[in-house]
């Protein structure tokens, strides 16, 4: 018992394995946070639904490295993100930009919300409409 | 009418909705397209596999139709295609330059040297920087570029006899018609 405590104890202090890359982190913590959030903007293309940040996959620690390599050269999060998409397309980015072929993906909810409420508003008229003509319950 | 549409509605949404999810389910999610059709193959200099000294550069094979095959030792489907390489190779239709992708030379060269050697030249990528240069993310892939050195098509994932013939052989003799 004393045992499993100490096991249950232990496994407190587990971390989750962080992939290991060979680049040291940057000395300025400015250019470390965006390094680290440029990691978390790009896809693996090879394990699609992990960003590059999350992913094992060789390529994310290729992905790594050159960003890693563009941040280090002084080049702006959107020339990084321009680099990618120019490469790999749109799908590299984890979160989809908005523009013509992706508005019914960001516009969808809404849309289904509106007719949502265009139904709902309807039924209620109707309802209430109907215990109009039967009169006071 | 109202009665009607009432009823046909939904069934109409339902199987507009299977259509939408039918076709979701036969697309491949591993293929992405490459935003590099059409664009100049992204230049390189690597230095060659078989001579380490050799500089290989995008202008040694520009000039005329080539196919640029992503390759590595380690890469299973590339064992499975390479058979198919060969026989291409044999046909001497255009060069077949090879892209070694993130491999050990020495593995390298003995795939070769046992399953047999289709490419024309081959460029080594070790750290696989002109891979993603390229646009590459798996092993293998072959591109297609034009007499200008625009990359025309990709293939992406294991070439077979049948997709030779099929796909590539109609592209590669177009291409060829095309004026330099």
């Amino acid at each position: 018992m004393r045992q499993l405590l100490i096991l249950c104890a232990a496994m407190l202090f587990f971390t989750p394995a962080l992939a290991i890359d060979s680049e040291a982190p940057f000395q300025d913590p400015v250019l470390e946070t965006r390094y680290e959030d440029l990691t978390h903007d790009f896809r693996c293309l090879v394990c699609q639904n992990e960003t590059v940040a999350d992913s094992d996959a060789d390529l994310a620690a290729d992905f790594r490295r050159q960003i890693h390599g563009m941040v280090a050269a002084g080049k702006s999060d959107a020339e990084i993100r321009a680099y990618m998409v120019a490469r790999y397309g749109d799908f590299v980015l984890y979160k989809p930009p908005v523009q013509t072929n992706t508005w019914l993906l960001w516009g969808g909810p809404f849309l289904f919300l509106v007719v949502g409420l265009g139904v709902a508003i309807q039924v209620l008229r109707r309802r209430a409409a109907a215990d109009a003509g039967h009169g006071a319950p | 009418m109202g009665r009607y549409l009432k009823f046909a509605l939904p069934v109409v949404v339902l199987l507009a909705l299977i259509g939408l999810f039918a076709k979701g389910l036969f697309i491949n999610p591993t293929i992405v397209a490459s935003p590099l059709i059409d664009k100049p193959a992204p230049a390189f200099s690597l230095p060659g596999l078989k001579d380490p000294k050799q500089a290989l550069t995008q202008a040694t094979f520009h000039g005329q139709v080539y196919l640029l095959n992503v390759w590595g030792s380690w890469c299973v489907a590339c064992r499975d295609e390479h058979p198919a390489l060969m026989q291409f190779a044999a046909e001497h239709v255009l060069p077949i330059y090879g892209l070694d992708y993130k491999d050990e030379r020495s593995a390298a060269e003995d795939m070769l040297a046992k399953q047999g050697d289709p490419y024309t030249t081959i460029a080594y990528d070790a750290s696989g920087d002109v891979g993603i240069n390229w646009g590459v993310y798996g092993a293998p892939e072959t591109f297609l570029v034009d007499k200008q050195g625009v990359i025309r098509h990709k293939y992406i994932g294991p070439l077979s006899e049948s997709i030779i013939r099929d796909d590539l052989m109609p592209r590669i003799r177009a291409l060829e018609a095309e004026r330099p």
